[in-house]
């Protein structure tokens, strides 16, 4: 190995002032970007979903579809995805400051659909389909004190399941409940957004079966996309946006009583 | 002066202790820390490449069932149809296995009122405009859906 004064500088300090993983990250964060993944190219990517609430019909064919490809255990609370019901009752003319408390429900998390409920006079109601938000700055990514789940280079939160210590901290640090721990392996579990479908150029498999098409994944480092069109067209919101967590679901038609 | 080098001994052990400390860290670390850590931040990036080649696909993706010679029938008709934007796993149930071996993995049967019900049952909570719903059972009055609707062309 030979060196001049100054590589033997540049490198030796790099060494001393970096960690070992940071020494080995050192020579692509020079070049300026990750390599490419075979066959699919994770730096060209950047992965969201847009979600309509208007067109949602409650059918639960993705909550299906989720547990069917993803191999999730049956039960209604291990769940990648899922579907509620709000029913938000009328503002009381008589009692107009009294608080409003929306009911919400998903029964056996939405996979056999709705049954019609009895509601009040007046309310409203409408189904949420909510899923892993994919959030850039993910607060469950944050907590993890094995480096086993984290937001990769291109949006998609996974967790490296050989490294999960099952703490379960990542499920206390997700603000919108969408992890659980597999009993089966205990290991958090969460949705992957398909990760093994969308990078071979399919949708995932809830947007796959969604018969309105109320779910669209969409890639936003992709100008062709359709997803642009749709966040271009719709006044979309996310949940949650206080709490800074970069969540790229982005849901039209969001009520404000949706948390 | 000679006093203070012969105390700094000390100092040197302590330092040499400090030095073979961190030696060991090193060589403990490099045990530890998975092979490809910290390439693109703090996870492991054969991850990516896990989770993506380690989970076996089950829906095909409509695409896969108008293929020639498949049902290159039942997609040109259901193309330009109300049931246009409705996959066909979406009723039909996953079906990648199908899909890649047509002999050995048949496609399941319907339970067609669940399925219809799902989309097509009155419900307050339904938008409307992008589904038909009625009342099922005075809809239907015993009879099956298919008996007066093809779900390929329900328009016709």
């Amino acid at each position: 190995m030979n060196l001049d004064r100054r590589q033997f500088l540049v490198e030796g300090t790099a060494f001393l002032l970096l960690t070992g993983a940071a020494t080995r990250a050192w020579p692509f964060i020079e070049q300026g970007r990750p390599q490419d993944a075979p066959g699919y190219d994770f730096s060209q990517h950047w992965w969201a979903m847009f979600i309509d609430i208007e067109k949602c019909i409650g059918c639960g064919r993705c909550v299906d579809a989720c547990k069917v490809e993803n191999n999730v255990p049956p039960e209604a609370y291990f769940s990648r995805t899922w579907v509620e019901r709000y029913i938000i009752p009328p503002i009381d003319p008589e009692d107009p400051m009294a608080e409003i408390l929306p009911i919400v429900d998903s029964p056996n998390a939405g996979r056999d659909g709705f049954p019609p409920k009895p509601t009040v006079d007046g309310s409203k109601s409408f189904f949420v389909p909510k899923m892993c938000n994919h959030c850039a700055d993910s607060p469950c990514t944050q907590v993890c004190p094995v480096g086993a789940t984290f937001r990769g280079p291109d949006g998609v939160v996974l967790v490296d399941k050989t490294y999960c210590l099952g703490c379960r901290y990542c499920v206390q640090a997700c603000p919108y409940g969408c992890r659980f721990i597999d009993p089966r392996t205990n290991t958090a579990d969460k949705c992957t957004l398909c990760y093994h479908r969308i990078t071979k150029g399919l949708t995932t498999a809830c947007c796959e079966v969604c018969p309105t098409e109320a779910r669209v994944l969409g890639d936003l480092r992709n100008p062709d996309d359709p997803i642009h069109q749709l966040l271009r067209e719709h006044k979309v919101h996310v949940l949650k946006p206080d709490l800074a967590t970069g969540a790229k679901l982005y849901y039209n038609g969001l009520d404000g009583a949706v948390r | 002066m000679a006093q203070v080098l012969s105390d700094a001994k000390h100092l040197v052990r302590l330092a040499l202790l400090f030095l073979a400390g961190f030696l060991l860290f090193l060589v403990i670390r490099a045990f530890f820390v998975p092979p490809g850590f910290g390439e693109f931040g703090h996870f492991r990036t054969g991850t990516l490449q896990d989770v993506r080649n380690n989970t076996p696909l089950h829906f095909g993706g409509r695409a896969s069932c108008g293929e020639a010679d498949c049902h290159e029938d039942v997609t040109a008709a259901l193309a330009t149809d109300s049931h246009a934007r409705v996959g066909c796993e979406s009723c039909h149930g996953a079906l990648a296995a199908h899909a890649a071996d047509p002999e050995i993995a048949k496609a399941a049967t319907l339970d067609e009122l669940d399925l219809c019900s799902r989309c097509h049952a009155l419900n307050p909570a339904r938008p409307e405009g992008y589904t038909q719903q009625v009342d099922i059972e005075p809809h239907r009055d015993g009879a099956a859906c298919s008996e007066c609707h093809d779900a390929h062309e329900p328009s016709s």
